[in-house]
């Protein structure tokens, strides 16, 4: 679904990511982690294509087309789907036509949705204005349940979320990756029967998101290197326990 | 090149126009007006249907064409009858304006054609707007009219004032002069939109007089080509908790020349102004200004002016707050810039393409809750968004 061959991204005139290698394949989840200033969050904004994050070497392939270079509505038509770690304010734009916007494509319905995030009371509010951290992860989450994209990036989708609403959140997560036990509505009746088709790249400092979804496979980001590749809660045993330097210096 | 306030664009030489033009017959039945006209009027909010309408005025050229109030407790009609009916109607001219003020007070008073006359009587709570429309189709006229609207106390009602102009038309020079009475515990709800030409330039010249517990809400839109307006209605507040609420959504495009402000005399105890701006250039001028003058303690008020400059041009947000005593409470915000490309990007990441998510911010940016905005403006305003698109490219 997604392969990114040696690539090399400068921000500002600086390089903030080399050599970068990995592969998603069709319905996989991998998780990401890697200490803060790493370049987590500047590897989404690659693979979904904004501008100030410009790709010095190596290419990006989505579904089998070259999207390096590819305007970011281009990328998104083609099914890739970002929840960012800061969106802007958007004065004056209606969350929910927001939303609408979003899943204008297959009439998505804004208020099933929102109920599902339990924020129809946000509606009506406009996209990301006064917002606190855990009301974003739910706006941005919602903004993807409608747009149904087939690759997943989700930037810290539970950091700063309360308890209960993780728990919500996790089930949305799931549903947006078309393995949803618990059937909303009846939407989703065959989902956990049918082949997962969906893909999703996470990252998270603190694994909580794993209590919840099913991880085919952690990375880690260190210095602006993918360092390692294996079972996403073994490596997170060793961050927890040895610390990121020790951690990369596994594969080194 | 923008010179602000440049002679050029704002000094007007009377003479190259007509103060003279042929009279218009009385339309009793709208439905007959040719479409040509009515599309027009359409633009500013005039329903030729007049249903869901308290009452209708429109004028064209100097021609009172249609004039009518159709609910209990409101009075529409032009000044000329207005001043035959009402042996008291002096006491409400030239009351907060004077004539000397400028040359073109002094064309209303010398070469005055019409205005509207609009009174809702006290108590009266009148449902539906009140809607009026001056409309120039003389090729090189000025207009001069002179409109007196009174609010009596405890009253509420709500007026919608379309300007515009024949499509044909090329030059033409609007000069209007409105004073306003707002009576004790009145509400007064004023939209007003303007459709002029490229090269027509306008000089609304307004007074509005607010009573202790009266409401002024007055709406400016103004989104379409305009050779010059400029214009700084005055309002002041001379009753107890007398309160204006003014917003105005500006559009201007290459060669638009749009000085636009609000000034606001707060002069009793408990008074409340507000004055909010969206000004979008696309290559022309706009001067919002704003002005608030707080003379009693226990006064408050508030000016935001906010300004995106999508293509080039200038925008220039002129704030200005004087607090004559302590206990005075104002405040301003202003704002002017470009789209933030992040926004743009965020809302491409969603799958709209550049210019779907250009005209969404700029959408939002207009998007100010403008209260009692008659149903299908926001259409207009969408219409014009796509328009100053065009532009853009
Ligand atoms: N637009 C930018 N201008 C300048 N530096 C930037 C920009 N964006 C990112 N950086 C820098 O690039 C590095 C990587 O940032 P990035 O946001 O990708 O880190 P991250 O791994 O997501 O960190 P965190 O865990 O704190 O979210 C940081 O040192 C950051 O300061
Ligand atoms: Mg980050």
């Amino acid at each position: 679904m997604l392969v990114i061959e040696d690539l090399a991204v400068e921000v500002g005139g600086k390089t903030i990511l080399n050599h970068i290698n990995m592969e998603i394949p069709e319905g996989e989840t991998h998780i990401l982690f890697g200490p803060n200033g790493s370049g987590k969050t500047s590897l989404m904004m690659t693979i979904i294509g904004f501008s100030g994050y410009t790709v010095t070497n190596g290419k990006i392939t989505f579904k089998g087309e070259d999207i390096t270079y590819m305007p970011i509505h281009e990328r998104a038509r083609l099914g890739v789907g970002v929840s960012f770690q800061r969106p802007p304010t958007i004065n004056g734009l209606k969350t929910r036509d927001l939303v609408a916007l979003c899943g204008r494509n297959h009439k998505a319905d804004v208020e099933t949705l929102a109920g599902l995030l339990n924020f129809e009371g946000f509606l009506e509010r406009d996209v990301n204005r006064n917002f606190s951290g855990g009301e974003i992860k739910r706006s941005e989450l919602l903004q993807l349940m409608a747009q149904e994209p087939d690759l997943v990036l989700l930037d810290e989708p539970e950091s700063g979320v309360d308890l209960e609403n993780i728990v919500l959140l996790g089930e949305v997560i799931n549903t947006l990756l078309e393995r949803g036990v618990k059937k909303p509505r009846g939407i989703m009746e065959h989902a956990h029967l049918k082949k997962k088709t969906k893909s999703a790249l996470v990252i998270t400092h603190t694994g909580h998101i794993l209590d919840y979804i099913t991880a085919d496979k952690g990375q880690v980001l260190y210095n602006g290197h993918l360092c390692c590749s294996r079972n996403a809660r073994e490596i997170l045993k060793w961050i927890r326990e040895y610390g990121y330097e020790e951690c990369v210096r596994c594969t080194m | 090149m923008h010179h602000v306030g440049s002679k050029a664009q704002t000094d007007i030489d009377l003479s190259k126009y007509r103060s003279e033009a042929e009279k218009h017959e009385y339309v009793e039945d709208l439905g007959r007006i040719d479409t040509v006209d009515s599309n027009k009027w359409l633009n500013v909010g005039v329903d030729i249907a007049e249903t869901g309408r308290a009452g209708t005025f429109i004028q064209k050229d100097c021609s009172v064409i249609h004039s009518k109030a159709m609910r209990d407790g409101v009075e529409v009609m032009g000044i000329s009858e207005a001043l035959k009916k009402h042996e008291w109607m002096d006491q409400y001219l030239w009351k907060y304006i004077s004539p000397e003020k400028d040359q073109f007070t002094q064309a209303a008073k010398t070469k005055p054609h019409e205005g509207y006359f609009i009174r809702s009587f006290q108590g009266a709570k009148i449902q539906q707007p009140v809607q009026a429309c001056l409309y120039i189709a003389k090729e090189g006229f000025s207009q001069n009219v002179h409109n007196v609207v009174i609010a009596e106390e405890d009253s509420e009602m709500h007026i919608i004032t379309g300007c515009s102009t024949s499509p044909h038309l090329i030059t033409g020079l609007h000069v209007g002069v409105s004073e306003i009475f707002v009576k004790k515990g009145a509400t007064l709800h004023f939209t007003m939109i303007h459709d002029w030409g490229e090269q027509i330039n306008v000089r609304p010249r307004t007074a509005i007089h607010v009573e202790a517990g009266g409401v002024i809400v007055s709406n400016y839109i103004s989104l379409r080509p305009v050779g010059s307006l400029q214009m700084s209605p005055t309002t002041y507040l001379d009753g107890r908790g007398a309160v204006a609420r003014f917003n105005s959504i500006l559009v201007a495009s290459a060669g638009c020349h749009l000085d636009v402000g609000s000034t606001v005399h707060l002069n009793q105890p408990e008074t409340r102004a507000e004055i909010i701006s969206r000004a979008i250039t696309v290559g022309g001028t706009i001067i919002a200004r704003g002005e608030m003058i707080g003379k009693v303690a226990g006064c408050k008020g508030h000016l935001e002016c906010k300004g995106l400059i999508l293509k080039d041009g200038l925008m220039q947000a002129i704030p200005e707050l004087q607090g004559h005593v302590p206990g005075v409470e104002m405040s301003h915000e202003a704002a002017v810039g470009k789209i933030d490309q992040r926004e743009i990007e965020y809302l491409m990441a969603r799958g709209l393409d550049e210019d779907e998510a250009v005209s969404t911010i700029v959408r939002g940016f207009l998007n100010v809750d403008i209260e009692g905005l008659p149903a299908g403006l926001a259409a207009e305003i969408d219409k014009a968004v796509t328009e100053t698109q065009k532009d853009m490219m």
